[in-house]
């Protein structure tokens, strides 16, 4: 009876692993500085004792994108929906690379952070989450250098070549939200199973690779519908096309194909987060008894 | 009453043996399809014939205890008795697999020194990560980054990547800002910590600090005198049941009564080396001027020793080789030969000055040995462990010195004399 006003009065109180869910919010919040400064390490870690320093975010993402035009624009010839070469690649592979560095990024979280969490407790989530900021900064600037492409073609003297569509360039922020929530989902569900079973960390170097041509980065969606209409619904089911569709439909003008696929894309979204965390959380507490 | 910073009310902590994790997926699934068809594990050891599911050993079992303001309390207990668990329960890096911990205010491990350092930052960068990852917030970091840098002494160098840092002055540094910290429970298991030893004399100055300023330390070591001079209270633990829960003296006389230290031990049932103890063996060993094996500084060991030998030996010798407490050897020394006959149990009562050695605590092994001294030795049989002893410190009988084994050796040799 007295238990309860009793167990009020202590700061910590530590228990068995218990519950499905079992995130701390206020535990997380409480670490909200460390993030922070895990972030800026991971800047300042990345580009140290590099010759062009920072200048890497932007010159990935360009060379990518250059190679791909070549590639698949003009050796291959693949339709871009109307709209110029360049910035229709760029635009696929800002959002794919951010989702696919979140992912391959979070998912070594237990096993190359197991010297640090095996001497001392800090939210473990702390770690995923300031990988994801980490890489949304990288994101921001690539966007930016996109945003200066849309703009040049925007200002062609033979008038603009894209159109962007306002309203659903306004979605920008949860299209991000979405891909980065993604990514850590994907990634912690990895980091919690590699810390049993190491051959998903192999998985995920070349996974994601292959992921990257079942999502329209380097092609069109409307290339699929026209060749395979009856696969449409299979290949929708891959939770970042439709919002890559999204992306190139808000700043480039190209159609959507379904918003109900947005719709489906963002279930998905919720429930690999969810199992994620639910994952993590239970791997979180004992995982030190079996790396 | 003073206030409670830490209960632990029921614990237990269960680990599985045998392969734990860093298991493929495909080892998983063919030991998983396997016991579907109903035959033998690939992946179980040879000679296991069925697989038990259920392997499980119990680090802790039950453990109750609570520590309040002002208390020292050091966990005593052989290896393997569940202390380090304890510790890794209470500072959250594992889960207990039943009951509940309870904490108020802030934990710390001075093992933790230096945990998130990166070297590519700077001394300030990291003494804000390390911080943060401790459980301080930046505003508290800030507070107190002054009287950090001035306790590190690396003042100038502070805003250099660590990596350019001596290990030394890396060491002042993570030091400085765990030591700024202002734990409510302080936790130390010197068997984990590694460092220099002005660090780990650090460490306990810190520690003594903490406990003199009304807080709580739970201190975990093998070395019994700094237990001692350190803890007001003593937990014994065996075998992860708590056994005893008081002074740290009777802590440490149980430690000190626990294994190895019984005064009678029989020595026929314990393993020997391979091909050692075939033609002799040693039987049994007996302790007899002492009720604890603990000595004097000044004092003499008594034992007799019983063996058997199937073989006769005109120069057979009872050698005594003393180890220190982390099993390096430090001394040897040996009994006069002496003749045995063929099928004969004999006893020898050995005694040992041990004027000579510092105090501290030993390990004996003993062997018995055969040889001239230029021909070969035959070893007839070696015991690495057979007793522990102790010899305690008395400060008198050293000018009023207290003797630190980790600066001044196992050895005390007779003082230095003037020659005019």
């Amino acid at each position: 009876m007295d238990r309860q006003t009793k167990a009020g009065s202590w700061d910590t109180v530590i228990r068995p692993r218990t519950g499905w869910f079992d995130l701390d919010l206020k535990d997380l919040l409480r670490y909200r500085d460390l993030i922070l400064l895990m972030v800026k390490r991971n800047f300042t870690v990345l580009y140290k004792q590099t010759v062009l320093g920072p200048a890497w975010v932007v010159i990935q993402p360009l060379l990518t994108t250059l190679v791909f035009t070549v590639i698949f624009g003009s050796v291959a010839g693949l339709p871009t929906d109307g709209v110029p070469k360049f910035v229709f690649y760029m635009g696929g592979n800002v959002c794919w690379s951010y989702f696919a560095n979140c992912l391959q990024n979070t998912s070594s979280t237990f096993v190359k952070n197991s010297d640090l969490f095996g001497k001392v407790y800090f939210p473990r989530l702390c770690v995923p989450i300031a990988t994801i900021l980490t890489e949304l900064i990288n994101f921001l600037v690539q966007f930016v250098l996109f945003l200066i492409m849309v703009a040049y073609c925007l200002l062609q003297r033979s008038g603009p070549a894209v159109t962007p569509n306002w309203r659903l360039i306004a979605l920008t922020p949860l299209l991000l939200l979405q891909l980065g929530v993604l990514g850590l989902g994907f990634g912690i569900i990895v980091s919690a199973l590699t810390t049993k079973y190491r051959d998903l960390a192999m998985l995920v170097s070349f996974g994601v690779h292959l992921w990257m041509y079942a999502t329209p980065v380097t092609y069109s969606t409307s290339m699929i519908a026209e060749k395979f209409p009856q696969m449409m619904g299979l290949y929708m089911l891959n939770p970042i096309t439709p919002i890559i569709e999204l992306f190139r439909a808000a700043y480039l003008g190209t159609d959507v194909y379904s918003y109900g696929y947005n719709l489906q894309s963002v279930i998905v979204t919720v429930v690999v987060f969810t199992v994620g965390v639910i994952l993590f959380s239970r791997i979180e507490k004992t995982f030190m008894d079996t790396v | 009453m003073s206030e409670r910073l830490l209960e632990v009310d029921r614990v237990s902590k269960q680990y599985r043996l045998g392969m734990i994790g860093g298991r493929t997926l495909n080892a998983e699934l063919a030991s998983w399809l396997a016991r579907v068809r109903g035959r033998e594990d690939p992946n179980s050891k040879i000679g296991m014939e069925h697989r038990e599911p259920n392997e499980k050993f119990w680090a802790l079992e039950d453990v109750s205890f609570s520590v309040d303001r002002g208390d020292a309390v050091a966990i005593t207990g052989r290896n393997g008795a569940g202390k380090s668990t304890i510790l890794k329960l209470i500072s959250r890096i594992t889960a207990p697999t039943r009951g509940e911990i309870r904490i108020r205010g802030r934990v710390a491990s001075l093992l933790e020194i230096g945990t998130g350092f990166h070297r590519e930052l700077s001394g300030r960068d990291n003494i804000y990560l390390n911080g943060a990852i401790l459980g301080m917030n930046r505003a508290e970091t800030t507070s107190k980054i002054r009287d950090i840098i001035e306790f590190s002494e690396i003042g100038p160098f502070i805003d250099t990547p660590v990596k350019r840092y001596s290990s030394g002055m890396y060491v002042k540094l993570a030091f400085a800002v765990a030591a700024h910290l202002d734990p409510d429970v302080m936790i130390c298991d010197e068997v984990l910590a590694v460092g220099d030893l002005t660090f780990q004399q650090k460490c306990l100055q810190k520690m003594s600090e903490i406990a003199r300023e009304g807080r709580a330390v739970l201190y975990v070591s093998h070395n019994m005198r700094t237990v001692s001079q350190l803890c007001n209270r003593g937990l014994y633990l065996e075998q992860g049941r708590l056994r005893y829960d008081g002074t740290v003296e009777h802590a440490i006389e149980l430690y000190g009564g626990s294994g190895e230290r019984s005064l009678r031990q029989d020595l026929d049932s314990i393993p020997h080396p391979r091909g050692r103890g075939d033609t002799m063996r040693m039987l049994e060993i007996e302790f007899l001027n002492t009720p604890s094996l603990e000595y004097t500084m000044d004092g003499a060991m008594e034992f007799r020793l019983k063996c058997v030998s199937h073989l006769p030996d005109p120069r057979l010798r009872i050698r005594l080789i003393i180890k220190n407490s982390v099993t390096a050897p430090i001394a040897m020394t040996q009994t006069e030969p002496f003749e045995v006959a063929a099928e004969e149990v004999f006893e020898r009562r050995i005694r040992l000055s041990l004027d000579s050695l510092a105090p501290g605590e030993y390990i004996m092994k003993l062997s018995l040995v055969s040889g001239t001294p230029r021909g070969t030795t035959t070893y007839y049989d070696t015991l690495e462990d057979v007793s522990r002893f102790i010899i305690t410190d008395d400060p008198a009988r050293n000018a009023g010195f207290i003797w630190s084994e980790r600066l001044w050796g196992h050895y005390r040799l007779k003082p230095l004399e003037f020659v005019d």
